[in-house]
Protein backbone atom coordinates (compact mmCIF):
# COMPACT_ATOMS: atom_id res chain seq x y z
CA UNK A 1 0.00 0.00 0.00
CA UNK A 2 1.63 3.30 -1.04
CA UNK A 3 1.44 6.83 0.98
CA UNK A 4 -0.96 9.30 -0.29
CA UNK A 5 0.92 11.57 -2.32
CA UNK A 6 0.98 15.20 -1.20
CA UNK A 7 -0.91 18.11 -2.78
CA UNK A 8 2.00 19.90 -5.55
CA UNK A 9 0.48 23.72 -3.43
CA UNK A 10 2.46 23.93 -0.29
CA UNK A 11 1.11 25.55 2.91
CA UNK A 12 2.25 29.38 2.65
CA UNK A 13 1.18 29.54 -1.44
CA UNK A 14 -2.41 28.29 -0.26
CA UNK A 15 -2.42 30.88 3.00
CA UNK A 16 -1.60 33.05 0.62
CA UNK A 17 -4.46 32.28 -1.72
CA UNK A 18 -6.96 32.66 1.64
CA UNK A 19 -5.37 35.84 2.69
CA UNK A 20 -6.25 36.64 -0.76
CA UNK A 21 -9.56 35.62 -1.15
CA UNK A 22 -10.61 37.68 2.03
CA UNK A 23 -8.40 40.69 0.99
CA UNK A 24 -10.28 40.91 -2.00
CA UNK A 25 -13.28 40.27 -0.51
CA UNK A 26 -12.54 43.54 1.90
CA UNK A 27 -11.34 45.60 -1.09
CA UNK A 28 -14.45 44.45 -3.43
CA UNK A 29 -16.80 45.15 -0.88
CA UNK A 30 -15.35 48.46 0.11
CA UNK A 31 -15.56 49.36 -3.79
CA UNK A 32 -18.98 48.69 -3.42
CA UNK A 33 -20.71 49.95 -0.58
CA UNK A 34 -17.93 52.76 0.27
CA UNK A 35 -15.70 53.54 3.38
CA UNK A 36 -17.58 53.77 6.95
CA UNK A 37 -17.36 56.47 8.70
CA UNK A 38 -15.17 56.37 11.58
CA UNK A 39 -17.04 59.26 13.21
CA UNK A 40 -19.81 57.46 13.56
CA UNK A 41 -18.24 54.41 14.41
CA UNK A 42 -20.01 52.56 17.53
CA UNK A 43 -17.60 52.99 20.72
CA UNK A 44 -15.32 50.87 21.50
CA UNK A 45 -17.00 48.72 23.40
CA UNK A 46 -20.94 47.77 23.82
CA UNK A 47 -20.60 47.11 27.48
CA UNK A 48 -21.29 50.77 29.01
CA UNK A 49 -22.14 52.29 25.59
CA UNK A 50 -25.69 52.65 26.61
CA UNK A 51 -26.48 50.81 22.77
CA UNK A 52 -28.15 47.92 22.08
CA UNK A 53 -25.90 45.18 19.31
CA UNK A 54 -26.85 45.03 15.58
CA UNK A 55 -28.64 41.60 16.18
CA UNK A 56 -26.51 40.04 13.18
CA UNK A 57 -25.64 37.11 14.54
CA UNK A 58 -26.25 33.60 13.20
CA UNK A 59 -29.10 32.99 15.87
CA UNK A 60 -30.66 35.73 13.95
CA UNK A 61 -33.77 34.87 12.32
CA UNK B 1 13.06 33.35 12.01
CA UNK B 2 12.68 36.30 14.59
CA UNK B 3 13.16 38.58 11.74
CA UNK B 4 10.42 36.76 10.20
CA UNK B 5 7.94 36.65 13.55
CA UNK B 6 9.05 40.05 13.70
CA UNK B 7 7.28 40.88 10.28
CA UNK B 8 4.36 38.82 11.30
CA UNK B 9 3.51 40.35 14.10
CA UNK B 10 4.10 43.88 12.41
CA UNK B 11 1.96 43.02 9.43
CA UNK B 12 -1.00 41.89 12.25
CA UNK B 13 -0.92 45.60 13.77
CA UNK B 14 -1.00 47.09 10.37
CA UNK B 15 -3.91 44.95 9.47
CA UNK B 16 -5.72 46.01 13.02
CA UNK B 17 -4.41 49.63 12.56
CA UNK B 18 -5.79 50.04 8.91
CA UNK B 19 -9.05 48.71 10.31
CA UNK B 20 -9.12 50.95 13.00
CA UNK B 21 -8.62 53.67 10.84
CA UNK B 22 -11.15 52.68 8.28
CA UNK B 23 -14.26 51.27 10.38
CA UNK B 24 -13.65 53.07 13.92
CA UNK B 25 -11.63 51.66 17.25
CA UNK B 26 -14.67 48.87 18.11
CA UNK B 27 -13.66 47.12 14.35
CA UNK B 28 -10.07 47.53 15.33
CA UNK B 29 -10.53 45.46 18.54
CA UNK B 30 -12.57 43.10 16.75
CA UNK B 31 -9.86 41.92 14.14
CA UNK B 32 -7.47 42.10 16.89
CA UNK B 33 -9.97 39.58 18.87
CA UNK B 34 -10.03 37.43 15.43
CA UNK B 35 -6.11 37.35 15.11
CA UNK B 36 -6.20 36.13 18.58
CA UNK B 37 -9.01 33.27 17.67
CA UNK B 38 -6.48 32.32 15.10
CA UNK B 39 -3.59 32.08 16.84
CA UNK B 40 -4.87 29.97 19.30
CA UNK B 41 -6.91 27.67 17.79
CA UNK B 42 -3.88 26.85 15.33
CA UNK B 43 -0.87 27.58 17.30
CA UNK B 44 -2.36 25.46 20.53
CA UNK B 45 -3.62 23.04 18.08
CA UNK B 46 -7.51 24.03 19.21
CA UNK B 47 -10.47 22.07 16.93
CA UNK B 48 -13.62 20.70 17.59
CA UNK B 49 -13.86 18.61 14.06
CA UNK B 50 -11.36 16.44 15.06
CA UNK B 51 -11.95 15.49 19.17
CA UNK B 52 -14.97 14.24 17.69
CA UNK B 53 -13.77 12.22 15.34
CA UNK B 54 -11.59 11.45 18.27
CA UNK B 55 -14.07 10.55 20.97
CA UNK B 56 -16.52 8.70 18.27
CA UNK B 57 -13.08 6.27 16.72
CA UNK B 58 -10.52 6.14 19.87
CA UNK B 59 -12.68 6.98 22.89
CA UNK B 60 -10.23 10.05 23.16
CA UNK B 61 -12.67 12.61 25.31
CA UNK B 62 -9.77 14.71 26.21
CA UNK B 63 -10.19 17.87 23.36
CA UNK B 64 -14.53 17.79 23.09
CA UNK B 65 -13.61 18.17 27.49
CA UNK B 66 -11.84 20.94 26.46
CA UNK B 67 -14.27 22.49 24.44
CA UNK B 68 -16.50 21.93 27.41
CA UNK B 69 -14.37 23.43 29.73
CA UNK B 70 -14.51 26.43 27.35
CA UNK B 71 -17.94 26.91 27.26
CA UNK B 72 -18.33 26.74 31.15
CA UNK B 73 -15.73 29.10 31.34
CA UNK B 74 -17.65 31.17 28.86
CA UNK B 75 -20.70 31.02 30.48
CA UNK B 76 -19.46 32.05 34.09
CA UNK B 77 -18.34 35.29 32.39
CA UNK B 78 -21.43 36.06 30.09
CA UNK B 79 -24.20 34.82 32.32
CA UNK B 80 -23.00 37.94 34.80
CA UNK B 81 -22.70 40.40 31.53
CA UNK B 82 -25.57 39.76 30.11
CA UNK B 83 -27.82 40.26 33.25
CA UNK B 84 -25.97 43.29 34.57
CA UNK B 85 -26.06 44.64 30.90
CA UNK B 86 -29.73 43.32 29.15
CA UNK B 87 -29.80 46.31 26.53
CA UNK B 88 -26.04 46.24 25.67
CA UNK B 89 -25.34 42.50 25.46
CA UNK B 90 -27.27 39.77 23.86
CA UNK B 91 -27.26 36.29 24.09
CA UNK B 92 -27.36 33.39 21.43
CA UNK B 93 -30.60 32.38 21.67
CA UNK B 94 -32.47 30.80 18.71
CA UNK B 95 -35.43 27.93 18.82
CA UNK B 96 -35.03 24.64 18.35
CA UNK B 97 -37.37 23.22 15.28
CA UNK B 98 -36.63 20.80 12.72
CA UNK B 99 -34.61 22.94 10.59
CA UNK B 100 -32.13 23.16 14.03
CA UNK B 101 -32.15 19.36 14.34
CA UNK B 102 -31.86 18.24 10.77
CA UNK B 103 -29.49 20.92 10.05
CA UNK B 104 -27.22 20.02 12.67
CA UNK B 105 -27.09 16.38 12.36
CA UNK B 106 -26.25 17.11 8.61
CA UNK B 107 -23.06 19.70 9.54
CA UNK B 108 -21.74 17.40 11.93
CA UNK B 109 -21.56 14.81 8.84
CA UNK B 110 -20.35 17.61 6.67
CA UNK B 111 -16.99 18.45 9.11
CA UNK B 112 -16.11 15.68 9.42
CA UNK B 113 -15.50 14.83 5.35
CA UNK B 114 -14.05 18.06 5.54
CA UNK B 115 -12.64 18.05 8.48
CA UNK B 116 -13.19 21.37 9.38
CA UNK B 117 -16.39 22.91 10.88
CA UNK B 118 -17.15 26.52 10.76
CA UNK B 119 -14.06 27.99 12.82
CA UNK B 120 -12.09 25.18 11.69
CA UNK B 121 -12.94 26.06 7.59
CA UNK B 122 -10.98 29.42 8.59
CA UNK B 123 -8.44 28.20 10.26
CA UNK B 124 -7.54 25.77 7.72
CA UNK B 125 -7.98 27.73 4.83
CA UNK B 126 -5.32 30.06 6.66
CA UNK B 127 -3.20 27.67 7.55
CA UNK B 128 -2.46 26.66 4.44
CA UNK B 129 -4.99 23.79 4.24
CA UNK B 130 -6.02 23.51 0.53
CA UNK B 131 -9.46 20.83 1.63
CA UNK B 132 -9.90 24.36 4.16
CA UNK B 133 -10.00 26.88 1.55
CA UNK B 134 -11.76 24.23 -1.30
CA UNK B 135 -14.70 24.12 1.80
CA UNK B 136 -14.39 27.60 2.33
CA UNK B 137 -15.82 28.84 -1.14
CA UNK B 138 -18.95 25.91 -0.49
CA UNK B 139 -19.31 27.15 2.72
CA UNK B 140 -19.74 31.36 1.48
CA UNK B 141 -22.08 30.31 -1.14
CA UNK B 142 -23.78 27.58 1.32
CA UNK B 143 -24.33 29.66 3.69
CA UNK B 144 -25.79 32.71 1.45
CA UNK B 145 -28.51 29.72 0.37
CA UNK B 146 -29.08 28.81 4.01
CA UNK B 147 -30.64 32.32 4.46
CA UNK B 148 -32.84 32.54 1.07
CA UNK B 149 -34.68 29.10 2.77
CA UNK B 150 -34.48 30.34 6.46
CA UNK B 151 -38.54 30.92 6.63
CA UNK B 152 -39.16 27.16 4.88
CA UNK B 153 -37.18 25.61 7.43
CA UNK B 154 -38.02 27.53 10.20
CA UNK B 155 -42.27 27.14 9.24
CA UNK B 156 -41.86 23.20 9.49
CA UNK B 157 -42.00 23.42 13.25
CA UNK B 158 -40.31 25.48 15.87
CA UNK B 159 -40.76 25.65 19.38
CA UNK B 160 -40.80 28.92 21.24
CA UNK B 161 -36.87 29.83 22.57
CA UNK B 162 -36.19 28.69 25.40
CA UNK B 163 -33.24 29.30 27.64
CA UNK B 164 -31.30 28.45 31.31
CA UNK B 165 -32.70 31.91 31.86
CA UNK B 166 -36.00 31.41 31.21
CA UNK B 167 -36.01 28.18 33.16
CA UNK B 168 -34.27 29.52 36.13
CA UNK B 169 -33.46 32.54 35.75
CA UNK B 170 -29.61 34.18 35.57
CA UNK B 171 -28.57 32.90 38.15
CA UNK B 172 -30.06 29.23 38.15
CA UNK B 173 -29.38 29.46 34.46
CA UNK B 174 -25.84 29.80 35.16
CA UNK B 175 -26.13 27.09 37.42
CA UNK B 176 -28.26 24.84 35.07
CA UNK B 177 -25.68 25.49 32.37
CA UNK B 178 -22.48 24.42 34.40
CA UNK B 179 -24.43 21.49 35.80
CA UNK B 180 -25.17 20.80 32.79
CA UNK B 181 -21.91 20.68 30.20
CA UNK B 182 -20.40 19.07 34.47
CA UNK B 183 -22.75 15.82 33.63
CA UNK B 184 -21.44 15.72 29.50
CA UNK B 185 -17.98 15.86 30.73
CA UNK B 186 -18.44 13.16 33.34
CA UNK B 187 -20.25 11.07 31.17
CA UNK B 188 -17.93 11.44 28.20
CA UNK B 189 -15.06 10.38 30.66
CA UNK B 190 -17.22 7.46 31.56
CA UNK B 191 -17.17 6.51 28.28
CA UNK B 192 -13.73 7.05 27.69
CA UNK B 193 -10.41 5.29 27.20
CA UNK B 194 -8.15 5.09 30.29
CA UNK B 195 -5.63 7.93 30.47
CA UNK B 196 -7.71 10.17 27.51
CA UNK B 197 -10.16 11.48 30.19
CA UNK B 198 -9.17 15.08 30.90
CA UNK B 199 -7.28 17.79 29.29
CA UNK B 200 -3.64 18.10 29.13
CA UNK B 201 -2.09 21.52 29.66
CA UNK B 202 -2.02 22.52 26.30
CA UNK B 203 -5.42 21.94 26.00
CA UNK B 204 -7.03 23.62 29.24
CA UNK B 205 -4.52 25.99 28.22
CA UNK B 206 -6.20 26.72 24.82
CA UNK B 207 -9.71 26.83 26.55
CA UNK B 208 -8.95 29.24 29.47
CA UNK B 209 -7.80 31.03 26.32
CA UNK B 210 -10.71 30.76 23.86
CA UNK B 211 -13.27 31.67 26.70
CA UNK B 212 -11.62 34.67 27.19
CA UNK B 213 -11.44 35.57 23.47
CA UNK B 214 -15.05 34.68 23.66
CA UNK B 215 -16.10 36.99 26.79
CA UNK B 216 -14.47 39.48 25.18
CA UNK B 217 -16.28 39.28 21.96
CA UNK B 218 -18.98 39.76 24.95
CA UNK B 219 -17.68 42.87 26.31
CA UNK B 220 -16.23 44.73 22.45
CA UNK B 221 -19.48 43.61 19.88
CA UNK B 222 -22.44 43.11 22.74
CA UNK B 223 -22.91 39.79 21.25
CA UNK B 224 -21.56 36.34 21.15
CA UNK B 225 -18.89 35.08 18.60
CA UNK B 226 -19.94 34.06 15.55
CA UNK B 227 -19.10 32.21 11.71
CA UNK B 228 -21.67 31.53 9.71
CA UNK B 229 -23.46 35.10 9.64
CA UNK B 230 -20.48 36.80 7.96
CA UNK B 231 -19.91 34.21 5.66
CA UNK B 232 -23.28 34.13 4.51
CA UNK B 233 -22.93 37.99 4.35
CA UNK B 234 -20.41 37.50 1.90
CA UNK B 235 -22.25 34.85 -0.33
CA UNK B 236 -24.95 37.57 -0.08
CA UNK B 237 -22.85 40.61 -1.40
CA UNK B 238 -21.07 37.93 -4.37
CA UNK B 239 -24.99 37.26 -5.46
CA UNK B 240 -25.97 40.90 -5.33
CA UNK B 241 -22.99 42.08 -7.41
CA UNK B 242 -24.01 39.25 -9.78
CA UNK B 243 -27.36 40.98 -10.33
CA UNK B 244 -29.21 38.95 -7.92
CA UNK B 245 -32.23 40.73 -6.56
CA UNK B 246 -30.45 40.10 -2.55
CA UNK B 247 -32.05 42.71 -0.36
CA UNK B 248 -35.53 41.63 -1.56
CA UNK B 249 -35.55 38.66 0.19
CA UNK B 250 -37.29 37.48 3.23
CA UNK B 251 -33.98 37.48 5.02
CA UNK B 252 -32.25 40.44 3.87
CA UNK B 253 -35.65 42.24 3.85
CA UNK B 254 -35.09 42.64 7.40
CA UNK B 255 -33.60 45.94 8.53
CA UNK B 256 -31.21 44.46 10.61
CA UNK B 257 -29.85 41.93 7.86
CA UNK B 258 -30.99 44.62 5.26
CA UNK B 259 -27.81 47.20 6.92
CA UNK B 260 -25.47 44.51 6.89
CA UNK B 261 -25.83 44.51 3.43
CA UNK B 262 -25.37 48.07 2.12
CA UNK B 263 -22.28 48.37 4.81
CA UNK B 264 -19.07 47.68 4.23
CA UNK B 265 -18.20 43.78 5.76
CA UNK B 266 -15.97 46.20 7.89
CA UNK B 267 -18.96 47.27 9.87
CA UNK B 268 -19.78 43.89 10.60
CA UNK B 269 -18.93 41.99 13.93
CA UNK B 270 -19.06 38.31 12.21
CA UNK B 271 -17.16 39.19 9.03
CA UNK B 272 -14.91 40.95 11.44
CA UNK B 273 -13.62 37.97 13.73
CA UNK B 274 -13.76 35.84 10.43
CA UNK B 275 -11.20 37.93 9.08
CA UNK B 276 -8.86 38.10 11.30
CA UNK B 277 -9.32 34.06 12.53
CA UNK B 278 -7.78 33.40 8.78
CA UNK B 279 -4.49 35.70 9.57
CA UNK B 280 -4.09 34.75 12.67
CA UNK B 281 -3.69 31.00 11.49
CA UNK B 282 -1.69 32.36 8.54
CA UNK B 283 0.50 33.82 10.98
CA UNK B 284 0.83 30.60 13.16
CA UNK B 285 1.84 28.54 10.05
CA UNK B 286 4.29 30.93 8.70
CA UNK B 287 6.09 31.44 12.30
CA UNK B 288 6.80 28.06 12.28
CA UNK B 289 10.06 26.71 11.52
CA UNK B 290 9.15 24.37 8.92
CA UNK B 291 5.35 24.22 7.93
CA UNK B 292 3.83 21.11 7.84
CA UNK B 293 3.54 19.04 4.48
CA UNK B 294 0.82 19.44 2.42
CA UNK B 295 -2.82 17.88 2.44
CA UNK B 296 -2.60 14.76 0.11
CA UNK B 297 -3.48 15.23 -3.43
CA UNK B 298 -7.15 14.26 -4.06
CA UNK B 299 -8.59 13.10 -7.52
CA UNK B 300 -10.79 15.84 -9.21
CA UNK B 301 -14.33 14.45 -7.70
CA UNK B 302 -12.55 14.53 -4.50
CA UNK B 303 -12.28 17.99 -4.82
CA UNK B 304 -15.70 18.28 -6.13
CA UNK B 305 -16.40 16.53 -3.18
CA UNK B 306 -14.95 18.64 -0.49
CA UNK B 307 -16.98 21.82 -2.31
CA UNK B 308 -20.33 20.41 -2.06
CA UNK B 309 -18.93 19.52 1.55
CA UNK B 310 -18.36 22.72 2.01
CA UNK B 311 -21.64 24.14 0.45
CA UNK B 312 -23.73 21.93 2.86
CA UNK B 313 -21.81 22.85 5.99
CA UNK B 314 -22.85 26.73 5.08
CA UNK B 315 -26.54 25.74 4.19
CA UNK B 316 -26.68 23.52 7.61
CA UNK B 317 -25.46 25.61 9.64
CA UNK B 318 -27.45 28.64 8.74
CA UNK B 319 -30.63 26.59 8.85
CA UNK B 320 -29.32 25.18 12.33
CA UNK B 321 -29.18 29.01 13.74
CA UNK B 322 -25.10 28.28 13.96
CA UNK B 323 -22.01 26.18 13.38
CA UNK B 324 -20.02 24.68 16.22
CA UNK B 325 -19.28 28.43 17.15
CA UNK B 326 -22.64 29.90 16.92
CA UNK B 327 -24.73 27.64 17.70
CA UNK B 328 -22.77 25.24 20.07
CA UNK B 329 -20.40 27.00 21.66
CA UNK B 330 -22.10 30.73 21.81
CA UNK B 331 -25.33 28.74 22.30
CA UNK B 332 -24.54 26.85 24.96
CA UNK B 333 -22.46 29.89 26.90
CA UNK B 334 -25.23 32.23 27.02
CA UNK B 335 -28.31 29.93 27.58
CA UNK B 336 -29.85 28.84 24.89
CA UNK B 337 -31.00 25.20 24.23
CA UNK B 338 -31.17 25.14 21.13
CA UNK B 339 -26.99 24.98 21.57
CA UNK B 340 -27.36 22.03 23.42
CA UNK B 341 -30.05 19.96 21.10
CA UNK B 342 -26.92 21.16 18.25
CA UNK B 343 -24.45 19.37 20.00
CA UNK B 344 -26.63 16.37 20.53
CA UNK B 345 -27.98 15.85 16.75
CA UNK B 346 -24.45 17.00 15.66
CA UNK B 347 -22.16 14.27 17.41
CA UNK B 348 -24.80 11.74 15.47
CA UNK B 349 -23.84 13.39 12.40
CA UNK B 350 -20.16 13.57 13.19
CA UNK B 351 -20.72 9.16 13.56
CA UNK B 352 -22.42 9.08 10.19
CA UNK B 353 -19.83 11.46 8.36
CA UNK B 354 -16.81 9.45 8.97
CA UNK B 355 -18.45 6.83 7.29
CA UNK B 356 -18.98 8.98 4.32
CA UNK B 357 -15.23 10.73 4.49
CA UNK B 358 -13.22 7.55 2.49
CA UNK B 359 -16.43 7.71 -0.29
CA UNK B 360 -16.06 11.46 -0.61
CA UNK B 361 -11.81 11.92 -0.16
CA UNK B 362 -10.70 10.11 -3.48
CA UNK B 363 -6.94 10.24 -3.62
CA UNK B 364 -5.09 11.53 -6.74
CA UNK B 365 -3.85 8.70 -8.41
CA UNK B 366 -0.51 8.73 -8.04
CA UNK B 367 0.74 9.61 -11.52
CA UNK B 368 -1.32 12.67 -11.52
CA UNK B 369 -0.29 13.51 -8.31
CA UNK B 370 2.91 13.78 -9.07
CA UNK B 371 1.94 15.48 -11.63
Amino acid sequence: MTAPRPSRLARPVVGLLALALVGGIIVWDLAQAGLPDPFHAPPPLALGSGTAPTGAHCAAN
Amino acid sequence: MLARRGLLGLSALLLVGAVTVIAGPRAGLLAALGIGFGLVLEGLRFGFAGPWRLMITERDARGLNAQLLAIGLTAAVGFPLMAAAPGEIMAAHAPVGLGVILGAFVFGAAMQVVMGCGSGSLVNAGSGNLVGLVALFGFIAGSFLGTLHLGFWTALGTLPVISAQSLAGAQGGLWLTLAGLAALAALLAVRAAPGKRLPGGRLALAAVLIAALAALNLVIAGQPWGIVYGLGLWGAKIAQAGGADVAATAFWSNPVHAERLSQSVLTDVTSLTNIGLVFGAFLIMRGRARPDAPVAALALRGWAGIAIAGLVLGYSARIAFGCNVGAFFSGISTGSLHGWIWFAAAFLGSAAGLKLRPLVLVPATPARAAA
